[in-house]
């Protein structure tokens, strides 16, 4: 399990836990919740924000927000 | 007998939400504010069937009914109060075909409110592209409700809403999730203390800051177990709902939805490698917004021309028209200038809309927000800021608005506080103006010298901006939670309709907005500038007559409205600043321009107009009054020195009523406007003191 700020460009992984005190609520309301699926899609300069596609959303985030999001690879 | 059905249009945004309502409605639209807020409420009217109407409105876009803004919480205080007049009969949810999952979350809320809602799938154009097929009959069935499969697009599907609508009163208003499941002692216990009201407009209520006509949340929390009610614990709640409601939805569009990936075509991912590549992206944003200022300028310089003639040929057509009398000359000297002062910036303002709602609607503003959140944030603004930051360049007014969708609060207010330094077009005027007078002919490099300055105002601006966001950000104590959600919409073709109607909307509230304030404020000037205190005023016949017997008639005129307007009512206010604004290079007749200018900046021609026009001959050009003004000394009132201090000061200084009045609205306080207002005016007057004393 690591952070999402972690994840590799284009590997397909799965949301395992969320730090439910620190993210917003929109946030999960756009998917962001454990077992779907998420994918980082690009990068801006330096690296942040990140820019992911959750479930079937399209989003980007903050690299301070990512880290209270936790995911493991898809085998 | 015709009948009224009100209908209430929500969605998520990038739903297509607006397209509908505008293909419901067309040019039937009102758009006005809801009372006490800035927010914009949408109406319109649609006929349903020959006796029954439509009164639609158009609630902001909202992804739940968990409001995070003002925008979102009037959809709440709407849906939770049927006393409103506006209580809709009958809901219609606008979702996007590929995102439905997400979309339905706030169909399943809206729902459970136990109103009456129809569900739209929108940009059903999309689906055969997308690889999606939907089987309605299945979903209608486990959505329990009404599905209207659109597109505005190809203008299908809206005669299936429409009958949807009418037969609203067949549609299910059974509940999608029971909140039971998610705490059962906890909803149990409410219900005992509220029997007789629906669970889920309770839990809204507790959940929200809104109260309800009858019950308000003061009521609620000391009637329940207060130990429950932590902040905390709450939140809990309402994640657990919303995995309730996801799950109720994932078992619905399992029956329903068939994504076939093979057959999608990717349109998205290409737009994307190349739109927000680390190099690129920023060449291709540079590009577009030059281009953007480029045309503006080139395409509206031609109505603007025709405009100023129009106004100053009517002015001179009236005059030998009408008979003379106080009412015409404040027609001509007052009215009509002042009307000519605003009815010029309509093609500027309304291309700079057009452009704006075009990168809005191709989903490519989102991008941008992505690109340059990081380099934004270095100066304690957001990605975001960069909407309010363009459209600024068009009127500072929408643009605090549009800081709205801003979530970090020190992030937006300091975007609020310095929007206002961009160059909005209220300031071209000024200094299209003292460009002509006070710069001289000639180019470097290819670039004329007239054009460079007006370059570098603009900068000017975008730099001041970003200094005052760096001041701010260190300065402000404000610490707010962080975070920043932007969703990343499908590029699309800009649906020509919706384009028009924002720029049509747009311009006329601009215009109607600004224009009484201006039209007020010309009627005034012209008022404080006929009428004066004591005997000079009314006796300068007499005492230029004796003072200079030997100058000839057209003269002497010249030299008694002169004199009259030095012992108006507003000479004596130009008089009083004089000496403050003196080391500026400025004397009392720049003075008074600059005090009107404070209503807002674009009065600053057309003071002067008045002035030099109630002062002098009629028919000469207001740019060369302005040119054979000269000081005591013999030399010419505007140089190059007095000029340049003269565009910095308006550059900086904080010369709008209505954004102040806005930024009050939005910041739900006096103090904010304050500080701007003061810190803004003192910069301009010391950047604008230090030029005058440097170039003089």
């Amino acid at each position: 399990m690591i952070p999402l700020n972690q994840l590799p460009l284009g590997v397909e992984a799965e949301i395992e836990k969320i730090d439910l005190d620190k993210l917003p609520l929109k946030l999960i309301e756009m998917g962001c919740l454990p077992g779907n699926s998420i994918s980082l899609i690009q990068k801006a300069p330096f690296n942040d924000p990140l820019y992911f596609k959750i479930d079937e959303s399209h989003l980007a985030i903050r690299k301070d927000t990512a880290k209270d999001i936790f995911v493991r690879f898809i085998k | 007998m015709s009948k009224s059905l009100n209908i209430a249009l929500l969605g998520n945004p990038n739903t297509g939400k607006t397209s509908i309502f505008n293909a419901l409605t067309g040019l039937t639209q009102k758009v006005g504010n809801y009372p006490g807020i800035t927010v914009e409420k949408k109406e319109g009217t649609c006929r349903l069937n020959r006796n029954t109407k439509g009164h639609i409105i158009d609630l902001p876009g909202t992804y739940s009914l968990n409001a995070s803004s003002i925008d979102e919480s009037v959809v709440i205080e709407l849906l939770l109060n049927k006393n409103s007049k506006d209580f809709p009969d009958v809901c219609i949810v606008v979702t996007d075909v590929e995102n439905l999952k997400r979309n339905l979350l706030l169909f399943t809320q809206v729902k459970d409110l136990g109103i009456p809602t129809v569900l739209v799938i929108n940009m059903a154009d999309q689906m055969k592209r997308k690889g999606i097929s939907l089987n309605i009959a299945l979903l209608e069935e486990a959505l329990d409700t009404k599905i209207a499969l659109v597109s505005t697009r190809q203008d299908k599907g809206l005669e299936v809403l429409k009958d949807a609508i009418l037969n609203f009163r067949q549609l299910s208003i059974a509940q999608s999730i029971s909140l039971n499941s998610i705490d059962k002692e906890y909803f149990k216990n409410l219900e005992k203390i509220f029997p007789n009201q629906s669970i889920y407009k309770l839990w809204l209520i507790i959940t929200q800051d809104i109260n309800f006509v009858k019950i308000d949340r003061k009521r609620i929390s000391d009637a329940t177990d207060f130990k429950t009610l932590e902040p905390q614990y709450l939140k809990r709640l309402q994640q657990k709902e919303t995995v309730k409601r996801f799950q109720f939805i994932n078992k619905a569009l399992k029956q329903g939805l068939n994504i076939d990936c093979e057959a999608a075509f990717d349109f998205r991912s290409r737009f994307d490698r190349v739109l927000l590549h680390k190099f690129w992206g920023y060449v291709i944003f540079f590009v577009i917004l030059t281009t953007i200022f480029q045309s503006i300028f080139d395409w509206s310089s031609i109505p603007m021309d025709f405009i100023d003639s129009t106004f100053a040929s009517l002015s001179e057509i009236l005059k030998t028209k009408l008979p003379q009398g106080i009412f015409t000359n404040l027609l001509i000297e007052g009215i009509i200038p002042g009307l000519g002062g605003i009815v010029i910036f309509i093609p500027q303002i309304a291309f700079l809309f057009f452009f704006i709602s075009v990168l809005e609607e191709t989903g490519y503003m989102s991008r941008v927000v992505f690109l340059m959140d990081r380099g934004l944030r270095r100066f304690g603004l957001s990605g975001k800021s960069v909407i309010p930051l363009i459209s600024g360049t068009a009127c500072a007014i929408p643009a605090v608005m549009a800081t709205r969708n801003i979530e970090n609060w020190k992030e937006r207010l300091i975007t609020i506080l310095v929007t206002p330094f961009t160059t909005c077009s209220a300031r071209l005027p000024v200094y299209a103006i003292l460009i002509a007078l006070v710069i001289p002919e000639g180019s470097f490099l290819g670039f004329n010298y007239k054009g460079l300055m007006l370059m570098a105002l603009y900068l000017v601006g975008f730099v001041m901006a970003l200094l005052a966001a760096l001041i701010l950000s260190k300065t402000l104590l404000i610490k707010s939670k962080s975070y920043f959600v932007v969703e990343m919409p499908n590029y699309k073709i800009p649906l020509f309709k919706n384009v028009g109607i924002t720029v049509w909307e747009k311009t006329r509230t601009f215009i109607t907005e600004a224009g009484k304030i201006i039209l007020a404020i010309s009627i005034l000037l012209w008022i404080m500038a006929s009428y004066g205190p004591g005997k000079d005023f009314s006796e300068a016949d007499q005492i230029i007559f004796q003072n200079y017997s030997e100058l000839n008639q057209a003269e002497m005129d010249i030299k008694v409205n002169s004199y009259k307007l030095e012992h108006s009512y507003i000479g004596i206010l130009g008089k009083t600043i004089e000496p403050l604004i003196l080391p500026l290079g400025y004397d009392w007749k720049i003075g008074i321009a600059l005090i009107s200018s404070f209503a807002a900046r674009e009065v600053f021609v057309g003071t002067l107009a008045t002035i030099y026009s109630v002062e002098g001959s009629k028919e000469d050009t207001i740019k060369n009054k302005m040119s054979s003004e000269v000081r005591a000394d013999g030399k010419p009132l505007f140089n190059m020195a007095s000029g340049i201090s003269l565009m910095l000061f308006y550059a900086f200084a904080m010369q709008c009523m209505s954004t102040l009045a806005i930024v009050k609205k939005e910041t739900n306080s006096w103090k904010w406007p304050t500080i701007q207002f003061f810190g803004m005016t003192l910069l301009a007057y010391i950047v604008a003191f230090s030029t005058y004393q440097i170039l003089a």
